[in-house]
């Protein structure tokens, strides 16, 4: 379908349809049709088997028509201290959340290319921004997840299709339930919120909450000796 | 690759624009679109996206031009030729086009695409009721369509989805002045209004006031003069720059009080044709008032019994404050095309710009009231229907469906209106989407 005048979209696709914040910006959407992708969700999508990903794209829109939004929401955030001694762990989250981004969302770009609208909205995280000593390894998959999206965003231009990066602090979901809870804490309705409110904008960016988008700008420029000793 | 919107300036996809000069370079193009198809436009005045058709190519029909001489009464162009070029041609030889919509800047070939109405809807029936005969580029073949054909009915309002139209014979209105006689008259209320566009007058129309509760209005009632002036000078006096946008219920609900108390309460007088028929034309680019949002045109259709939702959707949008300049009332009479959006009834149209909080849900609501009523949207305004809804709107859209199928059996022709609204049948074999 179509996204109409009034920015609601025909059909959104989650990538990672059983991600909190995922099914978050699809509800506030409100689009025609969400269809829910992923391990055990109405359509089967393996984020970890690239190889499936074009297969998946192309049935989906076989049966649906147009992808108006895909909201590439997967991933995992893994276990610190298991990951850094761990290298098959340690990969294991960069074969989820960058090679399966990187490759789910060039399939996706193909897709909007050829349709000459569409946007595909990025997961990224603040923990990818200034990689930290504390979860260095989702940090660093979600720091190439996010500079790949922002490339790819580039080519995209003129082409009608959009990338839209999201960069979350830390947001109360099933993925960090067990975690301690961090400073400027939000939920999957705000992220999707200012999600919304990006995609109506034409923003490439946004963070979540928005003040983040100040906080970061500081953080990213702390020389090293000081941020190690900073409580974030 | 061009980035194309419709004149509401909203959900903008980007096509490869092309520009054949001739019949044969449009049968041309039909024979080699892409997968994502092809789609007409002419001056993209539709205000939703049926002139749009994202990944794939659109086709501008601004070269098919060719004016002929008038004959018994009618006269041939091309389908890229404008309205305002056709009266600026014909008003001086003492002719009229059978119907004009409130802009002279729409081509005969998206005039019968869109089947357009005039203020004359209720005595002189819609454009192609004006129309003798038109060539029709289908991917099938290029056809001569007159009236007895089917298919000729499914192209009146079909969209643009049959075919692309190259030229066409219009019957025309002998004029013996360039002036209207016309009556204006300033009403207290809605009933009012509905009682004087129940008269007989050959071009009626009224404007409504939506930010007053009691849907005043003023109403314009008229004919072509006796006289033997054909004078003919419609230029645009102004210019619309690009605003932030200026619209909200304070400015325009000046505006709206300031242009009824200006209304006399009873005027007989004389108007050129561009005052009478194409007042928002003197602004060029009126339509960047509304800012870089853009804006939706709500047009709305219901039976005539049903009057009761054209009061309840007037008091629902006077409610919501929506800031809406002048909305427009008219009575419409039957017509034979299948998609064509009149029917015996009233028609409400309005401008709201996309910011205004819970558009969406109020045009949804209003959407369910008018479909229960049997009327409908129109197509070529539209840009948020709910798709749901339209088969109840349009009762003969399966058999347009069989109609469009067979003119274009591969599903060469596409728009972006084709795809978020379910207007073709579902082949077996998508040819793309």
């Amino acid at each position: 379908m179509v996204t109409d005048a009034l920015g609601r979209p025909g059909t959104v696709l989650v990538l990672g349809g059983r991600s909190d914040i995922g099914l978050a910006i699809a509800q506030a959407l409100s689009p025609r049709t969400t269809l829910l992708a992923g391990r055990g969700c109405p359509i089967e999508f393996d984020a970890d088997d690239v190889s499936s990903h074009q297969g998946v794209i192309d049935a989906v829109v076989a049966e649906h028509g147009d992808l108006d939004v895909v909201v590439l929401a997967f991933g995992v955030l893994g276990d610190q201290a298991v990951d850094e001694v761990d290298p098959s762990r340690a990969v294991a989250v960069m074969r989820t959340n960058l090679l399966g981004g990187v490759s789910a969302a060039t399939v996706v770009a193909n897709q909007l290319r050829a349709q000459g609208h569409g946007s595909l909205v990025v997961l990224s995280s603040v923990a990818g921004e200034r990689v930290r000593r504390s979860n260095y390894v989702y940090g660093a998959s979600k720091a190439g997840l996010d500079g790949f999206a922002l490339g790819l965003g580039e080519t995209l231009r003129g082409s009608g299709a959009k990338v839209l990066v999201v960069r979350p602090g830390f947001v109360h979901t099933k993925m960090t339930q067990a975690l301690p809870k961090a400073p400027l804490a939000t939920t999957p309705e705000k992220v999707a919120e200012v999600t919304r409110k990006g995609l109506a904008s034409g923003a490439e960016v946004v963070w979540a909450p928005g003040a983040l988008r100040f906080v970061m700008s500081v953080l990213r420029h702390v020389p090293r000796g000081l941020f190690r000793r900073l409580p974030v | 690759m061009t980035s194309l919107t419709g004149w509401g300036g909203t959900a903008p996809s980007t096509a490869e624009v092309l520009r054949p000069s001739s019949a044969d370079e449009v049968a041309h193009a039909l024979a080699s679109a892409g997968a994502r198809g092809l789609i007409a436009r002419g001056l993209g005045r539709a205000y939703g996206d049926a002139a749009q058709n994202g990944g794939g190519q659109v086709l501008e029909t601004h070269a098919l031009q060719g004016l002929g001489p008038v004959v018994d009464g009618t006269i041939t162009v091309g389908a890229g030729v404008s309205l305002d070029a056709l009266l600026r041609h014909l008003v001086p030889q003492g002719w009229f086009v059978g119907v004009t919509p409130g802009t002279r800047y729409v081509t005969v070939g998206g005039a019968i695409a869109s089947d357009i109405h005039g203020k004359n809807h209720h005595v002189d029936g819609g454009f192609c009721q004006w129309v003798e005969r038109f060539t029709l580029a289908a991917p099938t073949g290029v056809l001569e369509l007159t009236p007895e054909d089917d298919r000729f009915w499914a192209t009146a309002g079909g969209m643009g989805l049959t075919g692309v139209v190259t030229q066409a014979t219009l019957r025309l209105i002998p004029i013996s002045s360039s002036g209207m006689a016309v009556t204006t008259d300033r009403t207290q209320d809605l009933d009012q209004a509905l009682e004087l566009l129940s008269t007989d007058d050959r071009y009626s129309v009224a404007w409504i006031d939506l930010l007053s509760a009691s849907g005043r209005a003023v109403v314009g009632r008229g004919d072509h003069a006796e006289g033997n002036d054909l004078t003919y000078d419609p230029s645009p006096r102004l210019a619309m720059p690009p605003v932030p946008n200026l619209i909200n219920a304070l400015t325009v609900k000046a505006f709206n009080e300031l242009w009824w108390r200006k209304a006399p309460k009873h005027h007989e007088g004389r108007e050129s044709i561009a005052t009478f028929f194409h007042p928002l034309d003197g602004v060029r680019s009126w339509n960047r008032v509304y800012g870089s949002g853009g804006f939706v045109q709500y047009q709305f259709v219901v039976p005539l019994d049903a009057d009761a939702v054209l009061r309840d959707a007037v008091s629902a949008l006077a409610r919501a404050k929506a800031p809406t300049f002048l909305a427009v009332l008219k009575k419409l009479g039957p017509q034979p095309g299948l998609m064509s959006f009149p029917m015996p009834g009233w028609t409400l149209a309005l401008d709201v710009p996309t910011a205004l909080p819970g558009l969406a849900t109020l045009l949804d609501g209003l959407d369910e009231r008018v479909a229960a009523a049997g009327g409908r949207v129109y197509l070529s305004k539209d840009a948020r229907l709910r798709p749901d809804l339209l088969a109840a709107m349009y009762p003969q859209l399966p058999r347009w469906q069989e109609l469009q199928a067979a003119l274009d059996p591969d599903g060469v022709l596409r728009s972006d209106l084709s795809r978020r609204l379910p207007l073709l049948a579902r082949r077996q074999a998508p040819r793309g989407h």
